[in-house]
């Protein structure tokens, strides 16, 4: 992955000096509330009900050993030994004191990381596909391109106050697995009939109250064009983007107001100035950063490992396991291995610092000391021989982190909702673990097969509840809180957008109201069908129908 | 006390301001939204000015003064004698285009001087409105952030273009110098420094 060189190491360790003099202002009453908020902000740290919140940056969900076990330090030291993942790739800590701040930040520059731009009006984390590198469909490693982004994003002076958050996705694959259409960009970076590197440009895609897929702005892009292209896009928002309603700032507000055509025109007569401006990326650029993502030192290894088929055949938890945790990998006798952050009864994406540790272990022994953050808040070893598998498992079985869930129902993706968040209209942790419990039956998980439940505690949408199979979101209805469920959304290429069935649930209906969309899906797939196919198939109404006959019937 | 900082070269100092800025009297008209032919997507709901507003805005006779863009178009006849003598400035609002002044004063480089009113610190369109006056139309003079300017904005404002900083009355200027330097080594190509760090630095890898 890559190594910062004494440049980024300095930008760092600068960026806290900032932040420790900011932080100094405030407390001595130079800054007020309102002053101090877009600049801590832009540090990830938010004043929330209970304590402060603290949003660490993951650079497109990249993690080695090294700072996993320090990120587990500093939530044992600061906070209350454990952190959050989240749909972003970032790691957030709940409880960490304001003035701690810039001793946490300054032990993250220790391991090249920090917590730049993890929130505010700004250019957000770069995120990508957990499997980029090693996946068997990957056309391009879009890892580098990240990288100078990530780069060219920091502190970028133009773009330093936005009219709202902005942020970018990266993939490399036709199957989509960094939801790059619901950014408000997205690339996608693939090969064209020169077999040179080029993108492919959505904009304006997002979720939050106004949830819509991008609109293609460009399909073809040359690779060393992509920063001043982004500079022409964000220009365009910058400038035009509403201020004047925090709900309608997002570049999507503009894109659609504007009309994809025109604003692409907009955007190409100033990208028409920027071309080969001095932003401009050099091949000598890309094939630096590339370096830092060359290719593990693979083992030649057979496609199959007799102690592997013999554990799967004779341990039918491993293999249960096995099913779900492991994704294919482009070179022989290597999986990726997913490691559940999702046990039954405990809030989505937590991990706690002997967890952290744990996982920093297996990392280093089995992995190459690397590993990755999914957006579906769960903590990915990438490259795991076939003959080590079983002994990952025990390992990560012994500390909660082999629930066999991965992509089932009980795999929800979850905001910090309304028990941390002081946006959030409802709480989403009792929600899920409300249906983790309801479902936890792990052969009737297997049954009902692939599908995504996604829990958002407001419209802001963090729990990427529109782009669920089942999408849950809590609202507020004259002070207590209710839970409206959508069906049919999805990620990847055939992205779509959910359906509200109807009128929204108290907390309590909610595992019984996941129940009966389950049951009606049980009752009406096809063999092939996953829960998603049915929907598209029969649409909202008999789900519909049967979620709310039983109020029918009582009354 | 000024409350002024300039850029000279390299060096940021703390000097008299000489420049007066001129404001618009109050207008009647209501606040609504601004759907201009320019722009036709403007929805920012930022005040639109009037013809009585120009017409009643008072220019001391004499001295530096920064008049607001839509006075300098609409007068700029009667401010001709004055532009020739470098005492007119131009400010411009955060929301306003910069075409319009191009339009009318196609040498920027006549003027002396060009402000940008930001009214709230978290309205970054400034930063862009610098970067267009250097890159896009040429500007060369001083280019001067006035109105809710605070420290932390200043290293932005710098690598935006901008060259002097009027710091809100109630913050010390003298404090706010060290602002500048928050940064040794910025990544990305802008205004202050044409070239990305990978073409300033041999970054290869060691």
């Amino acid at each position: 992955m890559y190594k910062y060189d004494e440049i980024d190491q300095q930008i760092v360790d600068e960026r806290v000096a900032q932040f420790r003099d900011q932080t100094r202002r405030y407390l001595a009453g130079e800054l007020t509330e309102d002053e101090f908020r877009p600049l801590r902000l832009q540090n990830g740290l938010y004043i929330q009900r209970q304590a402060p919140m603290l949003r660490i940056a993951v650079p497109y969900g990249m993690l080695s050993s090294r700072q996993l076990r320090k990120l587990g330090d500093i939530a044992k030291k600061y906070d209350k030994a454990y952190g959050h993942f989240s749909t972003r790739q970032n790691l957030q800590l709940n409880w960490p004191k304001v003035e701690d701040v810039p001793d946490i930040l300054a032990e993250l520059a220790t391991v090249e990381m920090h917590a730049i731009q993890t929130s505010g009006n700004c250019i957000r984390n770069i995120t990508t596909d957990q499997f980029v590198g090693i996946a068997p469909d990957e056309v391009v490693d879009p890892r580098a391109m990240a990288e100078i982004m990530r780069q060219w994003s920091t502190f970028h002076p133009e773009f330093a106050l936005l009219p709202r958050k902005f942020k970018i996705a990266v993939s490399g694959t036709q199957d989509d697995r960094a939801v790059v259409q619901v950014h408000d960009i997205g690339m996608e970076f693939y090969l064209d009939s020169n077999k040179k590197i080029a993108v492919k440009v959505w904009v304006g895609g997002g979720l939050g109250r106004t949830p819509i897929l991008g609109s293609v702005i460009r399909e073809h892009l040359e690779w060393q064009h992509a920063l001043t292209y982004c500079e022409a896009i964000v220009r365009v928002y910058n400038l035009h983007g509403r201020r004047d309603n925090m709900f309608k700032a997002r570049i999507k507000i503009l894109v659609k107001a504007l009309g994809i055509d025109e604003f692409k025109r907009q955007v190409e007569a100033e990208w028409a100035h920027l071309k080969d401006a001095p932003n401009t990326i050099t091949e000598a650029e890309l094939a630096r950063v590339s370096k830092h993502f060359d290719a593990m030192p693979y083992e030649t290894l057979p496609a199959h490992d007799a102690s592997f088929d013999a554990a799967i055949a004779s341990n039918p938890a491993f293999a249960a396991w096995a099913k779900r945790s492991l994704h294919v990998h482009k070179i022989p006798g290597y999986r990726a291995v997913t490691l559940s952050l999702k046990p039954h009864g405990s809030a989505p994406g937590d991990a706690s610092t002997e967890q952290m540790h744990v996982i920093a272990d297996l990392a280093e022994q089995y992995s190459f000391g690397e590993l990755r953050v999914s957006h579906e808040q769960n903590l990915i070893l990438a490259d795991v021989k076939l003959g080590d598998l079983f002994a990952v498992w025990q390992k990560a079985r012994a500390h909660g982190l082999a629930t066999p869930n991965i992509g089932l129902l009980t795999d929800i993706i979850c905001c910090p909702g309304g028990d941390f968040c002081s946006l959030a209209n409802a709480k989403s942790i009792p929600i899920a673990v409300a249906i983790q419990q309801q479902f936890d039956n792990l052969d009737y998980l297997h049954d009902i097969g692939d599908i995504e439940l996604n829990i958002s505690g407001c419209m802001n949408a963090c729990g990427h509840h529109h782009v669920g199979h089942i999408g849950i979101l809590g609202v507020d209805k004259d002070g207590s809180e209710w839970y409206q469920v959508s069906i049919g959304g999805s990620q990847g290429n055939n992205a779509s957008i959910g359906s509200v069935i109807g009128p929204s649930f108290s907390a309590e209906e909610m595992p019984a109201v996941v129940q009966k969309l389950i049951d009606v899906y049980l009752k009406e797939r096809t063999p092939e069908e996953q829960f998603i196919d049915t929907v598209r198939r029969l649409g909202v109404v008999p789900f519909k129908a049967h979620v709310y006959a039983k109020d029918e019937v009582a009354a | 006390m000024s409350n002024l900082i300039k850029l000279n070269g390299d060096v940021a100092s703390i000097v008299e301001n000489e420049w007066t800025i001129v404001n618009l009297p109050a207008g009647q008209a209501e606040e609504r939204k601004q759907a201009g032919k320019v722009v036709l997507f403007k929805l920012t709901g930022e005040k639109t000015v009037t013809d009585e507003q120009i017409a009643d805005t008072v220019i001391p006779a004499s001295g530096k003064v920064l008049v607001p863009l839509s006075v300098f178009i609409a007068r700029k006849a009667e401010l001709q004698t004055r532009i020739a003598a470098s005492e007119i400035g131009v400010w411009i609002a955060t929301h306003e285009v910069l075409e319009s002044l191009i339009e009318n004063q196609p040498d920027l480089n006549a003027l002396p001087i060009i402000a940008v009113n930001v009214e709230r610190f978290a309205d970054g369109r400034i930063f862009s409105l610098g970067t267009l006056l250097r890159k896009r139309y040429g500007y060369k003079n001083e280019l001067r952030a006035v109105g809710d300017v605070l420290r932390d904005q200043l290293f932005f404002l710098k690598r935006s273009g901008f060259t002097s900083y009027l710091i809100r009355a109630d913050r010390s200027a003298e404090e706010a110098l060290a602002s500048l330097k928050d940064f040794t080594t910025p990544y990305q190509g802008a205004v202050d420094e044409a070239l990305p760090v990978f073409k300033r630095y041999n970054r290869a890898v060691k």
